[in-house]
Parts: structure tokens; C-alpha cells; sequence
């Protein structure tokens, strides 16, 4: 695949800077001078070309059904992006006083009130993702127990958390202790029982858990957790399968993050930006992170007298052209909008698991909330779900979520969303119908997918080893 | 069927340990280990003299399927590390009880080897699909 540089031939880019037009300047010091970035010489037809070219080799959910597990793939209406591009918000600087930019503090302001309203928890808006959000939780409740004066380090996670659940705690100085989860999938409240003590600071649940599944002893949890003194942090990461039915609060969580750019249709993938609000039950909201936008008699303002915060977690607001997205759509679907939202999401889940089951192993057999885990365990001839989900690509989708969750072996792990039709998961299935088929007939076909993109199949272990990162010429 | 040699004792983790004398120990993952992780593309060392307790996180190995930790199957000090892991981590997959160590320990108390499975001992474990 050639890149722009392999246009570029020296000296067809004749642009010369014409003279300064003024006399004396001081010129750059030296030590600012590093070496001369080398740009490629093209002409205007040809970046277009390269770049438009390119973006056709691309994959995203305006080109079909990605049911990237646990990733909320859903459809970003474009209205959100029509209003992100005004230039009363676009175009506004981040350190302009309050009283020039009411309208922008009031979408943040109204924005954390929805999501309280959906989940019964107080915002800050200022985590750029949900591992940020997760950081943030942490940090809260770190500062929790040091107000406390109770030295608590452990922190217990379900085997179907996030990934970056550990992560986000480690980062905290806190110890991470894994708790299995029983063979219906939800946590063994034995297990977590033995766990408590007077040591555990926090459990992170992750709800509805990476198997898609609403743990049915999410009362028992809390009510264990609290008995113990420790904080619950609920990952919203899944909060499309049940906003506008159930609040987190509700459910006993104390602490929790909402990805602003799964659940609220903000684009994501490829590295961000992305927003993860953190959010908190009224006794924490003293440690949250500032600033708040209050509103005080003379409008809307940027709180940041708050002396138990946990402090900046971002520079700014966060990422504000993320949450205007998310508040247009949040707007435009109303509480009604996001109830149904919900039950659509888990509607079509439940539609394509019903479709899967009888095709592929399931590993874990309920009903499920937004998303599901089907698995390579039945396959023959060696065909696995790394085979499975390259030629999927081949019939024109993205692939699922696969090898994760990590308790369940070939995982492949499944979202429709609600945006997607009864006719495009019809299609999906049928493609995975075929493939199964393959699978047994042709199974050299599956294992040598995919065919039809413009990259084959990549050796991932020498990628990996051997990686490339620099463009050398 | 993985290879389980009969002088080795071996963790629930899938470590396995190679006494060279009373003390000093060599650790690494086992063949059933390496081969459920398949292909290895990255290993992070533990750090030379730092102490360890028994099932604590040492080191970590990266598969193109999944990340996972190494614990250390007894408490000592870390003697000795392969650095040729970083630059050919594939050791791991190639030769999990030769080339493919990852580090050696001085340990602390040698009676916790009797609490490690032998030969005969982790073939039933990895058996029972454990």
C-alpha cells in the first residue's frame, strides 16, 4: 500500500514564502531549531486522492453493523454533529469568562442533571474516558478512607469486569483481589463473603457484567458492602442496556462512570476523544473533581471552591464538544427516547442470541441485557474464534468483541445496539450460518480469511514482536 | 499432551520450579501454560533483588491472545532474570522449561516446595481442566 510519501517527487511543490514585508525579527533560537520535518511534495489532487482512497479502506458504523462487544457501536446521529459544529460552540475559548459563554455551561450544567436523572448520581464531567472515570472513582475512593482515617487497600473485581477495572485501581496504590463468578455468570456472593474484611476499600462491578448479564444478587452486593464499611464503584460502560429502567443508586453503587461516547452516541474507536463522567452518591460528592458548573444568581458558573475535591483530572472541562454530542442526544430522545433506547438495545440481543444459539456454542445459557458471549467451543476441524471473526469481515461487518471476556475460552463477544434493523442482524446471522457452515465443509476458507479486504490476514505475532512504528522511506 | 518433566515442582498457576541446590531456584511457566497462551510477544522482567512472597505477581507475559501474570510459586529474592525474553520472547513458547525461563530465586523457605504440586501431581491437575 503506497503512502503519501510515495507521491511525492523533490522539487514539484514550487511554493515559496513570499518576502516578510518588514525589516528586523528575531529569529527562532537555535536550541528551538531541531531537524527539519521532511514533507512530502504532491499536489493537491493527489492528498485528496491518497486520503479519500484510504478512508474507503476504512470500517465504521456508517458502513455497516459492528457489534463490537461491550463497545456500544450504536449509529451517531448526525444532528449531535451538526449542533457540535455551530459556532457558538466550536468556535469559543476555553478561558473566556463565564458570563460570554452561558450557553456552553448551561449545556455541561443540563447535562449533569440527565445524567442524575438516569442513574441518580452527581457528576463531574471531567474524565475524557471511562478508564479516566474509573481513575477518578478510585482516587475518590482513596480520599474517602484517608478522611477516614481507615487504611483500607483492597479492592475486589469480578473476573467479567472491564480490563481496565484493575488497571485503574492499581494505578491507585490499591491491592486488586479477583472474585470468580459462578457458572449462571454472576458473582459468587460465598466467595465475595469470605473476601470482606475490615481491609476491603471498594468492589468494582462492572453492570451489566462483560457476559451481558444483569447480576440478579446486585442487592446482596451492596447491602454485603455496606455492612463491611466498603464502597461499591459501578462501571457504567453498559449503562445502554438499562438507562431509563433501573438507576445505578438505586441498585446500592456508590460511585460509577458513564461513557459518554458509547451510551449517548459520541464517535469513538480509534483512540478518543471520549468523555467518562464520574459520578457519585450525595455523601461523596464533596471528593469529586473539579470543576462543577453551579448555577448561582448570576448564571452559570464554573465551580471550583469545592476544598475535599479530589482535585484536576483534566485540563479545562473535559472534553466539552463530547458532552454537547451527548446532550443533543440526550435531548433529542428525551426519557421516553432513552428507555426505549434501552429496551432496543436488549430487544435485539436477545433477537440475534435467539438467532445464534442453535449455530454456536453458547457458554453461558440466560437471557441476556445488551449484549452476549457465544464461543468456538463446539467448532470442528480446529476452526476457532479468531478464524470466525476474520471472515465475518469478509461478509461486510465489523467484528465482534473476541477473547474477551477472558473466564470464558473463544469468547465472542456480541452488541447489535439498538440502531441496527431486524434485516441487518438477519443478515449478520446468515452470514454466520454460512460460516459454521464452512466451518464443516470448507473450513480452509475460514481459516485463511479474510479474502475480500483490502489487507489480508495479518501475522499477528510478528506484528507484535517485530513491531514497525516509524515510517522509514 | 503438554510436557511435564518429573524433576520440576509446579504451582496452580502453571509455574514451574527447578531447584539447582537447597536455596536457589529457577522459575518459568509451563508448557500447558505457553501453549494455552499461544504465540508470546512480550515479557515484562521482574526487577533483580526485589522480594517476593508466594503467589505474588513477578513478572508478566503477553500472548497475542491475552496478557497474563507470572507469580512466583515460593517468597525469596530475585537473583537472576532472562533478558534474552526481551528480545526473544518466543523462548517462552520454543523451550518453556530451558531457554524460555524467566527468573531465579533465592528461596526464602523451602518447605513451601512441599506444597507444590510434582510431576504426577500437576498432569491430573491440568487434566481436570483446571
Amino acid at each position: 500500500m503506497d503512502t503519501i510519501f510515495d507521491y511525492s517527487v523533490s522539487g514539484k511543490n514550487r511554493f515559496q514564502l513570499p518576502e516578510a514585508g518588514c525589516e528586523d525579527y528575531d529569529p527562532i533560537p537555535e536550541e528551538y531549531c531541531t531537524v527539519a520535518t521532511v514533507l512530502p511534495e504532491v499536489s493537491e489532487v493527489e492528498v485528496v486522492r491518497h486520503y479519500t482512497n484510504l478512508s474507503r479502506m476504512n470500517f465504521g458504523v456508517d458502513n455497516g453493523m459492528y457489534p463490537l462487544g461491550s463497545c456500544t457501536m450504536k449509529y451517531n446521529p448526525k444532528i449531535n454533529e451538526k449542533i457540535a459544529a455551530m459556532e457558538g460552540f466550536s468556535a469559543i475559548h476555553p478561558l473566556a469568562d463565564a458570563s460570554a459563554v452561558q450557553g456552553c455551561l448551561r449545556v455541561l450544567y443540563e447535562l449533569a442533571a440527565a445524567l442524575r436523572e438516569i442513574t441518580g448520581m452527581t457528576f463531574s464531567l471531567c474524565p475524557a474516558a471511562g478508564s479516566h472515570g474509573e481513575l477518578s472513582g478510585a482516587m475518590i475512593i482513596k480520599k474517602y478512607f484517608q478522611d477516614l482515617k481507615e487504611a483500607r487497600s483492597v479492592v475486589l473485581i469480578p473476573d467479567s469486569a472491564h480490563g481496565t477495572n484493575p488497571a485503574s485501581v492499581a494505578m491507585c496504590g490499591f491491592t486488586v483481589k479477583e472474585i470468580p463468578s459462578n457458572s449462571d455468570g454472576d458473582v459468587d456472593v460465598e466467595r465475595l463473603r469470605q473476601l470482606l474484611d475490615g481491609n476491603v476499600a471498594a468492589m468494582m462491578l462492572t453492570s451489566p457484567n462483560t457476559l451481558g448479564l444483569f447480576d440478579r444478587n446486585i442487592r446482596e452486593i451492596s447491602r454485603l458492602l455496606r455492612e463491611n464499611g466498603s464502597l461499591f464503584y459501578g462501571d457504567g460502560a453498559n449503562l445502554n442496556a438499562t438507562a431509563g429502567r433501573a438507576r445505578m443508586a438505586d441498585m446500592g453503587f456508590d460511585i460509577m462512570h458513564t461513557n459518554l461516547h458509547k451510551t449517548f452516541s459520541t464517535p469513538h474507536g480509534g483512540g478518543g476523544p471520549g468523555s467518562g463522567p464520574v459520578g457519585v452518591v450525595d455523601r461523596l460528592a464533596k471528593y469529586l473533581p473539579v470543576p462543577l458548573v453551579a448555577k448561582g444568581a448570576q448564571g452559570y458558573y464554573l465551580e471550583y471552591d469545592r476544598p475535599d475535591s479530589i482535585g484536576r483530572v483534566h485540563s479545562f472541562y473535559g472534553n466539552f464538544l463530547v458532552a454537547l454530542r451527548a446532550y443533543a442526544y440526550i435531548r433529542s430522545l428525551g426519557a421516553e427516547g432513552i428507555r426505549d433506547m434501552s429496551d432496543t438495545a436488549v430487544l435485539n440481543a436477545n433477537y440475534l442470541l435467539a438467532c445464534l444459539r442453535d449455530l454456536y456454542k453458547l457458554p453461558i445459557d440466560r437471557k441476556c441485557m445488551h449484549e452476549f458471549v457465544i464461543s468456538d467451543g463446539d467448532m470442528p476441524n480446529g476452526v476457532t474464534t479468531n478464524d470466525i471473526s476474520k471472515r465475518i469481515l469478509d461478509y461486510g461487518f465489523h467484528s465482534p468483541t473476541v477473547y474477551f471476556p477472558l473466564h470464558i475460552e473463544g469468547a465472542i463477544m456480541i452488541e447489535p445496539t439498538e440502531t441496527e434493523t431486524k434485516k441487518s442482524m438477519d443478515t449478520f446471522v446468515n452470514a454466520m450460518a454460512e460460516i459454521r457452515r464452512e466451518a464443516y465443509e470448507e473450513p480452509e476458507k475460514v481459516k485463511t480469511a479474510p479474502r475480500n479486504t483490502p489487507v489480508h490476514r495479518v501475522d499477528a505475532v510478528i506484528a507484535a514482536r517485530k513491531p514497525v512504528l516509524v515510517w522509514e522511506g | 499432551m503438554s510436557s511435564i518433566p518429573d524433576d520440576l515442582r509446579y504451582s496452580k498457576d502453571h509455574e514451574w520450579v527447578r531447584m539447582e541446590d537447597e536455596f536457589n531456584g529457577v522459575c518459568g511457566i509451563t508448557d500447558h501454560a505457553q501453549e494455552m497462551l499461544t504465540d508470546i510477544v512480550f515479557v515484562e522482567l521482574p526487577q533483580v533483588d526485589m522480594e517476593v512472597g508466594v503467589r505474588e505477581q513477578v513478572a508478566v507475559v503477553e500472548s497475542v491472545k491475552a496478557v497474563s501474570d507470572v507469580y512466583s510459586p515460593v517468597s525469596g529474592r530475585i537473583i537472576g532474570v532472562n533478558t534474552q525474553l526481551e528480545e526473544s520472547p518466543e523462548l517462552i513458547n520454543d523451550d518453556p522449561y530451558g531457554k524460555g525461563w524467566i527468573f531465579k530465586i533465592e528461596v526464602k523457605h523451602p518447605k513451601e516446595l512441599e506444597d507444590l504440586m510434582d510431576a504426577a501431581a500437576y498432569s491430573e491437575y491440568v487434566e481436570s481442566g483446571a
